[in-house]
């Protein structure tokens, strides 16, 4: 089966006067999926979404959004997509069933008043619904603009760093309909600054850095490039040697030392390497051991070595 | 263009409903046109050399066209404001006309100003203000004074898409108080030295405000003056023509485009 791309871009690029913001975003997102668009602030996630929602349109490059060509084809692309993000927000001014009322009838949906009903049920907003939107938590606000955009259902939604700032219970309010949406077969492309969000939610992971992508693949793939980090801590320095030759045995690569703590550590990427086939070996070659782990890398590390591997390339440059 | 229709409907009903949510503001701008007719009409009526009772007949339609001005203000501050808030950004991803936002504003700012004149003419009444002509050319005033204000809401609107910060427009909103100060909605002209003479007869108010002095009967048109005081219902369509002839597509395009 060939895979449908809900979002394929070549070679984005816009520059805000002396800033490039995206230098040429390569970005492939497959029909139904969830794809992660992970960066640090400034990276470009934000301009990348408000191009492909037509809120701007690019220097350069070209893009298609469920199959309709960004530049060409803007009013289809509208038709089709759902936009959640910090700036395209709801009217404060008008409570919450207004707003969803009044976005039923821009999207033509048959019976305006139920379908903001049901919204507001399903979000937890029945009883603020006839309260302006200006009185609403933060929490609340966003969860009225997801309802928002989900009015009609989209092929495409697109979620710019939608729980920055929530409380846990809004948080899970909102992964849940995330879940919900891609179950029913809607792609969800979304930004995030959390890591755990992204592994959370992401079939696919783009890491974006300075306008790019740096790399891709699923939240399992970008741990798989860092390695599970393995850590003993021993009685004494005068078994450290004899723990790392375990360790190298074991996995393969060259440990390091900790001597103010007695420790020696490696990375590995043989993800069967196990917690007490790693005791049993040590114990075996009769290393005392105080205290052993092995920890999976969290997309936290990834983040880390990836956006900083790009600076010594760079640097190498 | 139903889709317009449609759509600019929706929008006009959005604004009026926020204006609804929010009572209290719509009583405060409504109030400001009816304190100043009575501090100006009372105050600078007994300073000027027309007799009081008279004054207050010359300022009323002034003060009209004055706070029609003023649509500048309301535009620009509401158009900044979604902008600002995001608004605009969320109808600018939706499937809709992009000309309905713009136009259900200024709608909508219409059906409110129509609204509000009827307190303040019921106050100018009551201070002594009269229509004078004939009643066809006191319709004739008001459709050119809603005419006048729709022109000046699509010059506001356009100004808040290019400010997109509420700040900035409060700022800027305030500076068009002194629009009406060069012009003869509060005083005649005809006592100026002549260069500002000639400027302040080329503000469209006082093309307006004479046309609606002339149309209600309250006074008549100067001696003298500016081709669009001294012709002032031609001189007021005129301005009108080319507010909206450079304001509505420029706002327009300026919504459709955002910053891109």
């Amino acid at each position: 089966m060939t895979t449908t791309y809900a979002v394929l871009s070549e070679g984005l690029e816009k520059r805000f006067g002396a800033v490039q913001a995206l230098r040429g975003l390569d970005l492939a997102v497959a029909s139904g999926t969830v794809c992660g668009i992970l960066g640090p602030n400034g990276a470009g996630k934000t301009t990348a979404v408000r191009l492909l929602t037509t809120l701007l349109r690019p220097d350069a490059g070209s893009a298609r959004v469920a199959g309709h060509d960004l530049g060409r084809e803007a009013a289809a692309v509208r038709r089709v997509i759902g936009v959640t993000g910090q700036y395209a927000s709801v009217d404060g001014d008008l409570t919450g069933r207004q707003n969803l009322r009044l976005f039923a009838r821009l999207h033509r949906v048959r019976g305006p008043a139920e379908r903001a009903g049901d919204l507001l049920d399903r979000f937890g907003l029945a009883e603020a619904a006839d309260r302006p939107a200006s009185t609403y938590s933060g929490g609340m606000r966003r969860r009225l603009d997801l309802a928002a955009s989900l009015i009609r259902r989209p092929e495409v939604l697109f979620l710019d760093e939608p729980t920055t700032g929530l409380d846990p219970a809004s948080r899970n309010l909102i992964w849940a309909a995330v879940r919900d949406l891609t179950a029913d077969g809607t792609t969800v492309l979304l930004t995030t600054q959390y890591l755990e969000e992204a592994d959370q939610l992401a079939d696919d992971i783009a890491l974006v850095d300075r306008g790019r992508v740096a790399h891709t693949g699923s939240p399992a793939e970008l741990k798989g490039l860092i390695g599970t980090h393995v850590e003993v801590v021993v009685a004494g320095p005068e078994v450290m040697a004899r723990a790392a030759g375990v360790l190298d045995q074991l996995t393969g690569a060259r440990p390091t030392f900790d001597e103010e703590r007695n420790a020696v550590g490696a990375v590995t990427r043989d993800s069967t390497l196990t917690l007490p086939r790693l005791v049993r070996e040590l114990d075996a070659a009769g290393v005392p051991l105080l205290d052993a782990s092995l920890r999976p890398p969290t997309l936290d590390d990834v983040f880390l070595r990836l956006t900083d591997d790009q600076d010594l390339e760079e640097a190498a440059a | 263009m139903s889709t317009l229709a449609y759509d600019s409907h929706a929008m006009l009903g959005r604004q009026l409903r926020r204006m609804r949510n929010n009572p209290g503001l719509l009583v405060l701008t409504q109030t400001m046109p009816v304190s100043m007719l009575l501090f100006f009409g009372y105050v600078f009526g007994s300073a000027l050399a027309m007799p009081g009772g008279e004054y207050r007949s010359f300022l009323v339609p002034g003060l009209l066209v004055a706070t029609a001005a003023n649509g500048i203000m309301t535009g620009m501050f509401q158009a900044a404001a979604d902008t600002h808030r995001g608004v605009t950004d969320r109808f600018r991803t939706l499937p809709m006309s992009r000309a309905a936002v713009p136009l259900g504003q200024a709608c909508a700012d219409l059906v409110v100003t129509a609204a509000g004149a009827v307190p303040f003419l019921l106050v100018g009444l009551a201070v002594g203000w009269r229509v004078e002509g004939s009643a066809p050319a006191a319709v004739g005033a008001f459709g050119l004074l809603l005419l006048f204000r729709f022109a000046t809401t699509w010059i506001g609107i356009f100004l808040g898409l290019l400010t997109r910060n509420e700040e900035a427009a409060g700022q800027l909103g305030g500076a068009t108080f002194l629009l009406p100060l060069l012009s003869n909605a509060y005083i005649p002209t005809e006592g100026l030295p002549g260069w500002l003479r000639t400027i302040a007869e080329w503000n469209p108010i006082s093309a307006v405000t004479t046309a609606l002095r002339d149309l209600f009967g309250n006074a008549p048109v100067p001696q003298g003056a500016a081709w669009p005081v001294a012709h002032p219902v031609a001189g007021s369509l005129m301005w009108c023509a080319v507010l909206l002839g450079v304001f509505v597509p420029a706002a327009v395009r300026g919504y459709a485009h955002g910053e891109r």
